[in-house]
């Protein structure tokens, strides 16, 4: 179909076209790293929240003190008195990016300040990500496909609200690794390249590196691999793709120091063996099948096929009891609590209690994904036009991280790259369509030169069939006006649009079924096109809008740093800091802080004082000890701070201003935690006929218990009343006094209250002074009950 | 880790605290406010005063209703001790106040307190704050009808003699008291589960506590060796107190005279008070009995720097000096009970230390096979003694990556087995791409 002179014209127009895809990668880059800099721009350039507080001061270490000290660091400022040994507990990938980063920017001479990179990192590989999205989607579905889905991954809601600047967390880096883990496998596959085939492994290795959800690759690869075995699919390119994979990732990821040998024996990485077993065995089959004759063959297979169930048999067995003899079954409280949603809530109040592990809300995924919700089942119908290796894997993917994002709302991360990959692949799959239908019948250009002229979706594949795919096509376009009325957020609206939906597809089927008989190829009529085509660019703009919208509204508040807008204008609350900054300069070096685990992080990092626990929440007994002595009476806390020689205490209260994530509310949390291990805090004992309360109504233990008293201490100094602006209630016990702990700091609004622990009376008084009316009644025996020594 | 120094500097800079009032170099040169009723009581107690001011001591006399009392300036406190020979005063003058004792002893300095019959709440509630408990009934003394101390005169057997003291040789002195103590006043009670407090001088078993001039209609509530007639207290801070129920007891009247107790037959010439209130004042100005430790150093054994994190099993030296203060130097303190723990939560290792006889206590141990933040803890409280508190915070490290054994020889098979494979491996690719 190709005289010279066009294949001269459309090689140079692919030249072009190559061009404008490098220049549409680059905006995507810039687009995707820019979105990120809303936080910057309207706060500061500061590390966010909590975990990559921690993170900022493991990468000043690293900066510091070379690798190897990172390597063999014991943190004796945290999880006092126990310490923590940082660099076998660590996924060190984040670190070391962004350590690499800046050395390599010193040694430029750019000197720019860790804090710096380490804020920009996140923006960086945010871009990065965008670009192995691009090549993961064109290895399935073409060039058209990947630049459309590394566009909408640049600004999905979702991974923005993990990477924007300055939220330097694991997964900033992890969904680069993770995407272009995939990229590199499908390619493998597509390729049947050995060499990109380590490129996989190491791209593994730099995942296992990054994040705990490396787990995800090594169990979704494998059932891929497994997909493909049993749909017939096995071929040697799927072996080249998996087999080094799982032998030189697991010997890779067993150097991680915190995967250790956990890369061989804990469960999630069982499935990767069997499939490797079952894939070798696969492979053997073909290759005896190859040099015998079918007759021998057949005697073969029943010969294998026993000896094959013997084996599998004696290594299941082998497996199940190996599984059977340790405790949780060889799963991690974190894995089971993704087989088994309600696993989390049941036994491990310390999982149970982060809210980034409880199961999303269906508003969090429009919020978090926004339109791709609706693209996802067009672009899962578009990887079936045809399926290759590569589109099952996309639709595998999104299939089990859906299932994922539905167990934990931190996983809808997992799932966002999915999702913009499928929908990439259905918008551009639309306009592919739409496009060549009005080419088709636009006046002056001849329909001579076919199909994959007109679209930047390059060719084989998307030329195929377009039957399939146009109907497809469709799909997103009917979803359009669904998704409009969506917008109001009704259900029964989206039900009854629906149903129009499901009207306008039989419309559109009819409509193409006409062309059909014309035509090989399928076109649209033309207005409808146009129309289409518009109503996808809308679409488009909506998520763009919401997109920035999210980035720069919801998800760009740095958590340290608040603001509040009322009728006298902006309010900025910076509590945090300056509690920190005020234990940093009005404390010892070495005094220990307690506080609830969640600011432990922090603390260690913006105050540089040794904490008791902190978010690394790798020793449970010690957080039941702390939540115990808040959950405990004045003197029994006391008694067990002083035990852990604990100076300070720090509560994070939000009644005077209306912070509703203070730690009275996170308090049944700690009650929870600490009753698991001390069995003497019953949770009952707090609520009032099972309603957690802190007014008049509210019990005795509550109302004596550290926490409480720490934060209203004084409280009803404020507006005489004591309202508890989050509880919207009138405090129980307004005033009382503090015996063993004294108020040192209060910040501005009140946020931050620090205590300090009053030291043992330095002499024991005798008994308390009485009138010489009372005096003749004492006994001596009462007497020496009544003069119990309160310290010992 | 720049920090382990520093709380050792600390630790050094803190020392002059942990001696309080004491300056190392000119320790005697001590200033003591004596409040009195009466002015009479500089004459007839001056035994008493005249040992204070031999031994160094600085007296400042005043009358407890002096408006001019004030026991700090700027701040500062102008006394390092106060004695207070005020039993009937019901309030004082000037500045002071039971808030302002109290926060003087809190700021550890020392105090001697003597009460009388009918002592004023003033002085009872000071006492009651330091933990001890004066018989509630203002006029009762301490009675005994057997014990009693022979007199001229046939009295009230008001007048006891007690010979029950505490077995300190830190409190009174190594010397004997061989006479008993002539008491006469109010006694008083402590609670057993005060670890602070500590009976000096006890009364006999037969006394009890009433008012000698009314019929006894109840039973006494103070009866026999539960009444404390010469108490001290030991303060967190180290402050000492010292507390006596008899202003009599200090007056040279009962310094000088001779006594019998009745029943026996051993007279002696001079009562035991002098030598009492003597030995017992040495000890709570702090003459004796006072520790300190000084050159705390740990290092591993063959070095002699001190690391500033061990690793675990590391082998590693502990030694300490302690001194005590024998009212004109430092004197090496010499036991053998002086433990270091070394401690995380709980002591992972005890150790009792041996001496040099010099002063030195020096122990090694190996570093247990457990990581963390562990302290050299050497909590030495004795009978007497300033309690001796030191903690010193040393985190312990597990092994670096390089530090473990490279090869370990049960690994041996497994070597073999990988090194073979691999070079079964190389062979095999050899022949099988290059043998056609």
């Amino acid at each position: 179909m190709a005289a010279s002179e066009d294949a001269k014209a459309s090689s140079l127009r692919y030249a072009f076209g190559n061009v404008i895809a490098f220049f549409i990668l680059l905006l995507i880059g810039i687009l995707a790293f820019s979105i990120r800099l809303f936080s910057v721009i309207k706060y500061e350039s500061v590390i966010h929240e909590f975990d990559p507080y921690f993170n900022y001061r493991v990468t000043q270490y690293l900066t510091k003190n070379g690798i190897y000290d990172f390597w063999n660091w014991f943190d004796d400022r945290t999880w006092y008195p126990l310490g923590r040994v940082i660099g076998g507990t660590v996924y060190p990938g984040l670190t070391l990016t962004a350590g690499t980063l800046w050395w390599i920017l010193n040694s430029l001479n750019i000197p720019l300040s860790v804090e710096t990179v380490c804020v920009f990192t996140a923006p960086i590989f945010s871009a990065n990500a965008a670009w192995a999205t691009y090549l993961l989607t064109k290895e399935v579905k073409g060039t058209g496909a990947g630049l459309t889905a590394a566009v909408l991954l640049a600004m999905v809601p979702s991974y923005i609200s993990r990477s924007v600047a300055g939220s330097y967390d694991n997964e900033a880096v992890a969904i680069f690794a993770l995407i272009f883990t995939f990229y590199l496998y499908i390619k493998t596959l597509n390729t049947g390249s050995l060499f990109y085939a380590t490129l996989n492994a190491i791209a593994y290795f730099y995942m296992v590196c990054s994040w705990g959800g490396y787990t995800f690759i090594i169990n979704l690869i494998p059932m891929h691999v497994l997909l493909c075995i049993v749909t017939g699919r096995y071929s040697s390119r799927l072996y080249i793709a998996y087999a080094p994979l799982v032998v030189l990732g697991t010997l890779l990821a067993a150097l991680v120091p915190v995967v250790g040998f956990n890369a061989v024996m804990t469960s999630e990485h069982f499935a990767s063996f069997l499939v490797f077993i079952i894939i070798n065995v696969v492979a053997l089959v073909y290759y005896i099948k190859g040099i015998l004759s079918p007759k021998m063959f057949k005697v073969a297979v029943t010969l294998v096929i026993s000896v094959g169930l013997v084996v599998c048999v004696a290594v299941i067995a082998v497996l199940i009891a190996l599984v059977a003899s340790s405790p949780t079954m060889g799963w991690s409280g974190r894995s089971l609590s993704l087989l088994d949603p309600t696993y989390a809530s049941k036994y491990i109040p310390i999982i149970a209690s982060v809210s980034e592990h409880q199961p999303p809300t269906w508003p969090s995924y429009f919020m978090d994904i926004n339109v791709l919700a609706f693209l996802v089942p067009a672009g899962i119908i578009a990887c079936f036009s045809p399926l290759s290796d590569a589109s099952s894997f996309v639709v595998l993917y999104i299939a089990t991280s859906v299932y994922f994002s539905g167990v934990m709302v931190r996983l809808m991360l997992v799932f966002a790259p999915a999702a913009c990959i499928t929908s990439g692949i259905a918008l551009s799959a639309a306009f592919d369509v739409f496009t060549r239908s009005i080419k088709f019948q636009l006046p002056g250009l001849s329909g001579n030169s076919p199909i994959d002229a007109g679209d930047t979706s390059s060719g084989s594949v998307v030329a195929q069939n377009e039957t399939v795919k146009t109907e497809k096509k469709e799909d997103p376009g009917k979803e359009r006006p669904s998704r409009k009325t969506e917008k109001n957020e009704d259900l029964s609206k989206e039900r009854h649009s629906r149903k129009n939906k499901k009207k306008e597809k039989e419309n559109v089927e009819k409509i193409s079924v006409k062309p059909q008989e014309e035509k090989r190829l399928l076109v649209l009529p033309l207005e409808a096109s146009v129309i289409a085509i518009f109503l996808l660019v809308l679409l488009g703009a909506f998520y763009v809008v919401h997109c920035v919208w999210a980035a720069a509204e919801a998800y760009s508040a740095p958590s340290i740093v608040l603001t509040s807008h009322s009728h006298d204008g902006l309010h900025v609350f910076d509590d945090f800091r300056e509690a920190y900054a005020w234990l940093r300069h009005n404390t010892e070096v070495d005094d220990k802080v307690a506080s609830w685990w969640d600011y432990g992080y922090q603390t260690t990092a913006m105050a540089n004082r040794t904490v008791i626990v902190d978010n690394n929440t790798w020793n449970n007994t010690h957080i039941a000890t702390v939540g115990t002595a808040m959950s405990s009476p004045e003197k029994p806390a006391w008694e067990i701070f002083n035990s852990l020689d604990v100076k300070y205490v720090l509560v994070v209260f939000g009644g005077l201003v209306g912070y509703p994530s203070d730690d009275i509310n996170k308090f049944l949390w700690m009650v929870r935690i600490g009753g698991g291990v001390f069995p003497h805090i019953k949770e009952p004992d707090y609520l009032r006929d099972g309603q957690y309360r802190i007014d008049s109504e509210a019990t005795p233990t509550m109302l004596n218990c550290l926490m409480y008293k720490l934060s209203y201490y004084r409280f009803v100094e404020t507006d005489g009343k004591g309202f508890d602006r989050v509880r919207q209630t009138e405090i129980g016990k307004k005033y009382f006094k503090l015996t063993h702990f004294e108020e040192v700091f209060t910040t501005h609004h009140w946020m931050v209250r620090i205590y300090k622990l009053k030291p043992p009376k330095n002499r024991l008084r005798g008994k308390t002074k009485k009138s010489k009316a009372k005096a003749t009644a004492t006994t001596s025996s009462k007497r020496s009950v009544s003069r119990k020594n309160p310290w010992h | 880790m720049a920090n382990r120094p520093l709380t050792f500097l600390t630790f050094l800079s803190l020392l002059p605290l942990i001696c309080f009032s004491f300056s190392p170099e000119n320790p005697t040169d001590r200033r003591i406010l004596v409040l009195l009723d009466d002015l009479a009581i500089k004459s007839s107690h001056s035994i008493f005063f005249k040992s204070l001011q031999t031994r160094g001591f600085e007296l400042d006399f005043k009358l407890a209703d002096d408006p001019q009392i004030t026991l700090q300036r700027y701040g500062q406190y102008l006394y390092d001790g106060l004695v207070l020979f005020s039993p009937t005063i019901e309030r004082f003058e000037g500045s002071l106040n039971l808030a302002a004792v109290l926060e003087f002893v809190d700021s550890g300095r020392d105090l001697i307190l003597s009460a009388d019959v009918n002592s004023s709440d003033l002085i009872r509630n000071i006492a009651a704050e330091c933990g001890v408990d004066f018989d509630e009934d203002p006029s009762a003394m301490v009675i005994d009808h057997i014990g009693y101390a022979l007199s001229d005169i046939e009295g009230d057997h008001t007048l006891v003699a007690s010979d029950s003291f505490i077995q300190s040789d830190v409190i009174l002195g190594s010397s004997k008291i061989e006479a008993p103590v002539l008491f006469k006043g109010i006694g008083h009670s402590l609670n057993p589960a005060n670890s602070l407090v500590m009976k000096v001088l006890g009364a006999s078993p037969s006394s009890y506590s009433a008012n000698p001039n009314s019929k006894l209609s109840n039973p006494p509530t103070l009866i026999g060796s539960a009444i404390s007639l010469v108490s001290v207290v030991q303060a967190r801070n180290n402050a000492r107190i010292m507390i006596a129920g008899s202003l009599d007891m200090f007056s040279n009247r009962l310094l000088k005279s001779g006594v019998q107790k009745a029943g026996s037959s051993n007279k002696y010439g001079k009562s035991g008070n002098e030598q009492f209130v003597t030995e017992l004042s040495k000890w709570v100005f702090h003459e004796r009995g006072h520790l300190k430790a000084v050159n705390v150093k740990h290092h591993k054994a063959g070095e002699t720097n001190e690391p500033a994190m061990y690793r675990i099993n590391d082998d590693l030296e502990y030694s300490v000096e302690v001194y005590e203060w024998v009212g004109k130097s430092w004197e090496p303190y010499v036991a053998n009970d002086v433990q270091v723990q070394f401690y995380m939560m709980s002591p992972y290792v005890l150790k009792t230390l041996s001496t040099n006889q010099k002063g030195l206590y020096y122990t090694s141990f190996k570093v247990p096979d457990v990581y963390g933040v562990f302290q050299f803890k050497i909590e030495y409280q004795r009978l007497g003694y300033t309690s001796l508190s030191l903690a010193k915070q040393i985190p312990v490290r597990p092994f670096r990556h390089n530090e473990y054994e490279r090869f370990i020889p049960t690994a041996f098979p497994y070597y073999g087995a990988s090194f073979s494979t691999m070079a079964a491996f190389f062979i095999f690719s050899i022949i099988y791409l290059y043998n056609k």
